[in-house]
């Protein structure tokens, strides 16, 4: 079975493309699968069950599962034999090859095919969206460009996939009640309770709006612009009736409950009146159809919700009989439409005279959906009859159900009144491509309905399931009775019905205020735009300074009153047993006063440039409490860092302006800036130590210590970053590179690459090797003296920090900082001839250099077992002695050339890209 | 049980305050040293986590003090170049905002400033009136499917 899912997929894709040439050869070709699916089906009737299991994540409890039943057999006959005359109808109907709409029938009718043979519910509801997505692409495929058509489209697939989505809620509930998502099992063993019978009532609106029951109906009608064969196909005989088709399917099981049939057969009813009521008064002959549906719809779901044998056994034969009569009635519009161009009653005029066999076979369908022996609807009714005819409150539905019939032959006889009366003198022009398939869906419901023991046969094990008379046969004469009785009735009354109220096209005008299913949907959608806007309105105002507030504001409330609401209670750490101090060293309140008041003075500053070095300040005393802290090597890499930002500040902020532009910023938006700010400042404060104050366990840190023995490393910290939590640092790496990206993207982009400037400024003497002016202005031969001379010797220092990183303070990063720092000065003096001189490679050269290398020496662990696996090696040279290299020394090299190479890039973007610009006054647009 | 020394809770608590504060400003030079700010008291967080100072953690040192825990000072190195590398970039995005937009200030996000301003409309689609009734449509047709 899920071979045939998946042959479906395939030809759905194969089909349309190998033969789409041949518009006929290719719908040809596509309905052999479906009728090849029919032929299996009916050899499959009144036999036993098959099943099919796919595990697809069985530790989840998640299965695929297929189950072939009576009833799956029904469905299929349907979804197959009248998918494949549908589709050799659409051959000769369309006069392009719609190669998408072929594909798409195909696809269809595959999810169909899935979704009756699904045993699972989550499965069920996959191609249940399946056939909503397709009958999406179907109604708007022809005429995208019409307005009407994409608004049907989307109002189809809005109703039905949110309903859809309700249905799904409902799944979900009645799984978890069962503890099962397999659908046998859940029939066979029902869930109780609250939790299942709503699950049940929300699957049943899924239901509903798929078959489009009332008030739920109005996307039904509106998607008769679909191009013929799949109003006949979806809209007819297939996908509504998978609303249906769960219904009869879920009835063994819940019928008993109490609001099952009170709901199911109360809407049943309102459909089947409403619907036949509004048939009555069309004059499009599709609409006219589609209601019609609606009313026929209400019945099966009347019959197949009652959860009786012999309202299930006429609910069977009506499933396959509305499909053989309401698929080849379309399929008369639509040849109909394509002879005369049009498809209105009041327009059409003695076209039973052009096509008399077309006539015939309508004749036919319409005497099978009224119910006229001996045709297969005639079975139909008579057991529906015979299904309510006990009285009590059944009696009702009777009345019911004999009003429907009423009505559906009175909209019956408008529809062949409209379609084919009237005067003309035309000779038979029959068009066999479009009539044949309508013959034979006709003579198809005639068959069946002579022979009613073969659907019998099929049919009666599914109805065997429910309770009520053992004996019942769908049979074509079950003597005088009841049944034929009220049929006898109903056609007189349909007929009367037709002569009072249905003659005219169009009907006299109407204003029904009380079912306006269309204008209700248009309203909510309206009210659902609306409220979206007005959400939108008000969240997203688009500020940044004010989504960051709330941010801040949403960390003071949540956690903020949690760790508040924690130290009222007194659930806080015993401060009278805590070991509080003001401070570890001496240094530390000098140094936090220079932080604290460079902070605020940052806070406050004017000019951009102040701002700049006081953050300079605060960094290089944060690195000073740092060392106080016990942390050398994050001191010395603050550092390198603190004084590389602020060059790197500097050269941005030379192409600003000097001050900042006056803050605009109200009272009250600054009273609230400050207050959060400061909330926030105090919340961290006190989380720190309350967090530190409350740990329980002992700390994993300095377990490193140990590990460093171990591997004869004397940096514990340096270890860790390039042995312990190597694998982190090479993420953290990547990220270095990914920004220098971005900055060279930011800065660099839209702009032409400057020309190599020609003159070269003279006659200075110059302790640089290149003449070149320096970018921040002036020239200091202190500062070239330095650079020359200091230059060289930093890059030792850099190399030894490297190196040394192994027992020392030092390191990778600090290292490559350190390196950068050497050609900072170069550049400064000098410009970026100056930096191009003294380094020959391209930074990215570093920056893809060093992550390959990291990245190598992390592969060269797999010899030792594992990714990043560290080894030492021990070699004896001659002078220096032994000494061990430890392979993490290569990852760090990898990740000094990259810092190194991060820094070169900021230089030659935010420094050497600047000085081309002559224009800083912003005015330049792209 | 040891916690912070109080001075640098104390000093944390204000880096955080302007540095949160400044990020809120519309400057974007505010926004990137209050950034920076914030990445200074959040290093200090993280070293303040590992407890009290102690020595440098670096065998064969032969200090008597106990040595600092060393993996918050591994987490704290490795976010301090981190902070560096999204400062450039920051930097950066300043820049091109000077440069396209002629002043280096966050903008207020145009699309949502339009929706903020405008009504919302009252016909959800482009639809004929006389084709949003079903039941009294008279529909202009016949040009065929």
């Amino acid at each position: 079975m899920l071979t045939l899912v998946l042959a479906y997929a395939v030809v759905a894709v194969a089909v349309p493309w190998a033969l789409g040439r041949h518009r006929r050869a290719m719908a040809c070709a596509a309905a052999v699968l479906p009728a090849a699916t029919a032929g299996w089906a009916a050899t499959r009737a009144g036999r036993g069950d098959l099943t099919a299991r796919l595990d697809w994540a069985p530790d989840l409890g998640l299965t695929i599962d297929f189950r072939l039943d009576a009833l799956s057999v029904l469905m299929l006959l349907l979804v197959g034999g009248v998918g494949a005359v549908v589709l050799c109808y659409a051959g000769w109907y369309f006069e392009r090859s719609e190669r998408l709409l072929v594909g798409t029938l195909v696809a269809f009718a595959g999810a169909m095919t899935g979704l009756v043979l699904a045993d699972n519910l989550l499965v069920l509801y996959v191609f249940w969206e399946l056939t909503t997505l397709s009958s999406f692409v179907l109604i708007g495929v022809t005429r995208p460009e019409r307005a009407e058509d994409r608004r049907a489209a989307t109002q189809a697939l809005l109703m039905t996939t949110a309903f859809g989505l309700v249905m799904l809620a409902g799944f979900v509930l009645l799984g978890q009640a069962a503890g099962t998502y397999r659908i046998s099992a859940l029939v066979a063993d029902p869930p109780g309770g609250a939790a299942a019978r709503t699950g049940m009532v929300l699957v049943l609106l899924g239901a509903f709006a798929k078959s489009a029951q009332v008030p739920l109906h109005a996307w039904l009608p509106a998607a008769m612009v679909a191009p013929t064969p799949v109003s006949a196909y979806l809209h007819a005989a297939a996908m509504v009736k998978a609303g249906v088709y769960l219904v009869a399917r879920l009835a063994p099981a819940f019928a008993g409950d109490g609001v099952w049939r009170p709901l199911v057969i109360g809407v049943g009813l309102l459909s089947l009146l409403a619907g036949g009521v509004i048939a009555l008064r069309q004059h499009d002959l599709k609409r006219l159809l589609a209601y019609g549906t609606i009313s026929q719809l209400g019945l099966l779901m009347i019959l197949l919700g009652d959860g009786t044998r012999t309202a299930a056994l006429a609910g069977a034969a009506l499933l396959l009989a509305h499909g053989l009569f309401k698929a080849p009635l379309f399929l008369t519009v639509g040849a109909l439409e394509h002879e005369t161009g049009t498809r209105r009653a009041d327009r059409l005029s003695g076209a039973w005279r052009r096509m008399p066999v077309l006539a015939v076979a309508a004749a036919a369908a319409v005497a099978s959906m009224i119910g006229l022996p001996p045709f297969l609807g005639f079975v139909a009714k008579e057991a529906a009859v015979e299904a309510f005819a006990h009285g009590g409150l059944d009696a009702a539905v009777l009345a019911g159900v004999v009003a429907g019939s009423a009505l559906t032959v009175a909209y019956g006889i408008r529809f062949l009144y409209g379609a084919f009366g009237g005067a003309a003198a035309a000779r038979p022009r029959d068009h066999w491509g479009l009539d044949g398939p309508v013959v034979v869906l006709a003579a198809a419901g005639l068959a069946v309905g002579v022979v009613p023991g073969a659907l019998q046969k099929a049919a009666g094990p599914y109805a065997g399931t429910l309770a009520g008379d053992a004996e019942y046969k769908l049979a074509l004469w079950h003597g005088l009775g009841l049944p034929i009785a009220l049929s006898a009735l109903a056609v007189a009354l349909g007929v009367a019905l037709f002569l009072i109220a249905g003659r005219t096209f169009p009907v006299r005008p109407v204003r029904w205020r009380i079912l306006n299913a269309q204008r209700d949907y248009d309203g909510v959608v309206e009210a659902i735009l609306a409220g979206a806007h007005a959400v939108t309105k008000r969240v997203q105002i688009g500020s940044l300074p004010v989504y960051l507030g709330v941010i801040g504001a949403m960390v003071l409330v949540v956690p903020g009153t949690a760790l508040a609401a924690g130290l009222v209670r007194g659930q806080g750490p015993d401060l009278a047993a805590a070991d509080l101090r003001a401070w570890d060293d001496p240094v530390q309140p000098v140094l936090a006063v220079v932080v604290i008041v460079c902070a605020l003075a940052a806070l406050r500053a004017r000019r951009r440039l102040s701002a700049a070095l006081l953050l300079a300040g605060t960094g290089y005393a944060t690195g000073g409490l740092f060392v106080a802290q016990g942390g050398p090597d994050l001191a010395l890499t603050l550092l390198v860092v603190e004084t590389l930002s602020l060059i790197m500040l500097v050269l941005v902020l030379r192409r600003l302006p000097e001050r900042y532009p006056p803050r605009r910023r109200r009272l009250p938006g600054r009273v609230a800036t400050g207050l959060v700010s400061t909330c926030l400042g105090g919340f961290v404060a006190v989380f720190l130590v309350v967090a530190a104050l409350s740990r329980d366990t002992r700390p994993v840190g300095p377990g490193n210590t140990r590990l460093a023995i171990a591997e004869g490393a004397g940096n514990v910290v340096n270890m860790i970053i390039v042995e312990v939590r190597a694998l982190d640092t090479l993420g953290e790496i990547a990220v270095l590179g990914v920004t220098a990206m971005g900055v060279v993207g930011l800065v660099t982009s839209g702009r032409r690459r400057p020309e190599p400037s020609g003159g070269e400024p003279e006659g200075r003497s110059r302790w640089l090797a290149t003449p070149g002016t320096p970018p921040l202005g002036g020239s200091s031969v202190l500062l070239e003296v330095a650079a020359r001379l200091l230059g060289p010797t930093i890059l030792v220092f850099s190399l030894y920090l490297l190196i040394a990183g192994h027992g020392r303070p030092g390191g990778g990063f600090v290292g490559g900082l350190v390196a950068g720092m050497a050609f900072v000065l170069r550049y400064l003096p000098g410009g970026r001839r100056e930096l191009a001189t003294a380094l020959p490679v391209r930074p990215s050269a570093l920056i893809g250099g060093g992550l390959g290398l990291a990245v190598a020496t992390g592969a060269a662990g797999w010899a030792g077992g594992e990714f990043l696996h560290g080894t030492v090696w021990h070699a004896a040279l001659p002078l220096a002695g032994e000494i061990e290299v430890p392979t993490s020394l290569f990852f760090d090299i990898g990740v000094y050339l990259l810092v190194l190479g991060l820094v070169l890039t900021i230089l030659t973007t935010l420094g050497a890209s600047l000085e081309d610009e002559d224009v800083p006054d912003g005015s330049e647009r792209p | 049980m040891t916690g912070p020394a109080l001075v640098l809770v104390v000093t944390v608590a204000v880096l955080f305050a302007t540095g949160f504060d400044l990020l809120m400003q519309r400057s974007l030079i505010r926004v990137v040293v209050g950034f920076m700010l914030l990445g200074h008291g959040a290093n200090l967080v993280l070293l303040l986590a590992g407890g009290a100072a102690g020595a440098p953690p670096l065998l064969g040192g032969g200090s008597a003090r106990t040595m600092a825990d060393p993996l918050p000072q591994a987490m704290a190195l490795t976010a301090i170049v981190i902070t560096f590398g999204v400062t450039a970039f920051l930097l950066a995005m300043a820049y091109r905002s000077r440069r396209l937009l002629g002043e280096d200030e966050v903008q207020d996000d145009v699309e949502d400033r339009r929706i903020c301003a405008e009504h919302h409309r009252d016909e959800p689609w482009d639809v004929p009136p006389e084709e949003r009734d079903p039941l009294e449509q008279d529909e202009p047709e016949g040009d065929g499917a």
